[in-house]
């Protein structure tokens, strides 16, 4: 943090994390602060634990340990209720319902009365269309923007996104971090990514896990511009740019 | 001709109950994971709560009336009992489901040896209208006139759930709960209430075929009806396909005839009098080789 930029309040707070699944030991104690606004990069190889970090953190996954949001201890609570409190999750595999319509899967999202449909048909124009459709006859592209129109349908104050661009073409890679940037106005993110041009573009603080652990925190761009640190955390060649 | 109208109706009755009881089987398996072997003890529950209170009815206005008061008592009855085992007995083992298994098989035990302690061992007599033992002719077959009534009831049960499923805030939980019931909880909805909900919903269902079944099985009812029912019905949601409503109707009415057909004929020309049991278990057998996901494949709850 720069000393002109006003200190940031800390909004998700995760202090010794642990979750065994089966006999692994996968988070090992983890600890990390996401600050108010803007993007939180969970960063690591594959296999780390950022996943399961994210879904212990939705209460997906059984887990022990702290997890405060906007002060109030959230660990104990089931998942709905996480939820409620404004915390909205894109899973990395997306798991949108196959069998239900674009519009079903939307309506399903709604809390309150008070769904953003102007918002996130304004970012999808593309799911207005094809809003009768059965939401698994849609490509890989047009499935991940049903579930991040899920999570901005409600007015979240944290979203949870895991691997938004895995497994899409460059071009619906571009879109979707326009849409996250667009998105990261309205929300604090912490965001799992695998591409580090798109973390490069959207972050502004980055956390590094490794084997169950956080071994880096601290600002995105000093990190992702260093090729030494890059392949000491990240065992990648080069920078991110 | 004239006999096998009356077959293919009494199969088609026949497969309306297994239906009743393979509707709710199915929603509560594809929802919750819950393989419900007490399901089964909702119809008997649902049957002897609508005997009992017919019997304390005594001449209260017509023998129809009577019949709709009680159906309604063991209806509500098996609804509330199912709430009460999903929120006593299953909720507390959600997500482990062997001991789901050893609970729901041990009630389903203990509910008939409370039925025999409590009403005894043998059938009852099942008062129901007399209209529904006079019979129609029906292309020159004499058909019972409850096996209609099974039919209709049947027919509206599968119209209600399936505009439930698709029309309503609820079905459209349970619709995605059987697809990823995860992913329901991470959009903030508590998957708990229609879990309670599901079960409530089958065990009302269960009691309608319990209701059903004392006009249909010559107006008696006895304590291990649930139990010879619900294997057939467990088989019936095999082939429909778990979680399919519309896989659990077809397949209900194809094992509700094939049963009857098998049996009719197989006594009359094989001197085979199981033809009809074997047939069923045959399919089932089939099924499992050829299609495992069953008639409506995998996850398709309302189609």
């Amino acid at each position: 943090m720069s000393a002109l930029e006003p200190e940031r309040r800390t909004l998700l707070a995760v202090d010794d994390l642990h979750v065994h699944l089966g006999a692994s030991h996968v988070l090992q104690g983890v600890s990390f602060a996401v600050a108010e606004g803007g993007v939180t990069a969970l960063l690591g190889r594959n296999g780390v634990g950022k996943t399961t970090t994210l879904r212990a953190i939705m209460g997906l996954s059984p887990r022990r340990g702290r997890v405060t949001l906007a002060g109030e201890e959230i660990a104990k609570l089931p998942t709905h209720r996480i939820v409620r409190r404004g915390v909205g999750y894109v899973p990395e595999d997306r798991d949108v319902f196959a069998g239900l319509t674009v519009e079903e899967n939307l309506r399903l999202a709604e809390r309150n009365g008070t769904a953003r449909y102007d918002l996130v048909y304004g970012l999808f124009p593309e799911l207005r269309e094809r809003a009768g459709q059965r939401a698994g006859t849609l490509s890989g592209g047009q499935q991940q923007m049903v579930a991040i129109a899920r999570a901005l349908l409600n007015e979240n104050r944290l979203l949870l996104i895991d691997e938004p661009t895995k497994g899409l073409a460059p071009l619906l890679v571009t879109e979707v971090a326009r849409v996250l940037e667009q998105a990261s106005e309205l929300a604090t993110i912490l965001l799992v990514e695998q591409n580090l041009g798109v973390v490069h573009r959207l972050a502004r603080d980055a956390i590094v896990v490794d084997q169950g652990r956080v071994v880096h925190t601290g600002p995105a761009r000093p990190l992702l511009e260093d090729p030494a640190l890059v392949r000491r955390f990240l065992g990648v060649s080069g920078a991110a740019v | 001709m004239s006999t096998f109208v009356l077959l293919t109706i009494t199969g088609l009755g026949l497969g309306a109950m297994y239906f009743l009881i393979a509707s709710g089987l199915s929603l509560i398996y594809g929802l919750m994971g819950v393989l419900n072997f007490a399901h089964g003890a909702f119809l008997t529950v649902g049957a002897y709560s609508s005997w009992w209170l017919s019997t304390q009815l005594g001449g209260v206005g017509s023998d129809v009336l009577r019949f709709l008061l009680s159906a309604a008592f063991g209806l509500l009855v098996g609804a509330v009992v199912a709430a009460l085992v999903e929120l006593v007995l299953i909720r507390p083992l959600y997500q482990r489901h062997i001991e789901q298994v050893l609970v729901t098989v041990g009630l389903s035990l203990a509910m008939v040896a409370w039925v025999q302690a409590t009403w005894g061992p043998t059938e009852r007599v099942y008062e129901a209208p007399s209209w529904l033992a006079r019979t129609t002719e029906v292309f020159g077959a004499r058909v019972p006139n409850d096996r209609f009534v099974e039919i209709g009831v049947a027919a509206v049960v599968l119209v209600g759930i399936v505009a439930f499923l698709r029309y309503t805030r609820y079905g459209l939980i349970i619709r995605a709960g059987v697809e990823n019931r995860a992913m329901v909880t991470a959009l903030g909805i508590d998957v708990r209430r229609a879990f309670t909900l599901v079960f409530a919903i089958g065990g009302l269902a269960a009691a309608l075929a319990g209701v059903l079944s004392g006009v249909y099985f010559g107006g008696s009812i006895d304590p291990d009806r649930g139990t010879s029912l619900l294997i057939f019905a467990f088989i019936v949601v095999v082939i429909g396909g778990l979680g399919s409503i519309m896989g659990s109707a077809v397949a209900a009415v194809l094992v509700g005839l094939v049963q009857q057909y098998a049996n009719y004929y197989g006594s009359e020309y094989l001197d085979f009098s199981v033809l009809g049991d074997l047939s069923v278990v045959l399919m089932l057998a089939i099924t499992l080789l050829v299609r495992p996901s069953g008639l409506a494949g995998k996850w398709s709850v309302a189609h």
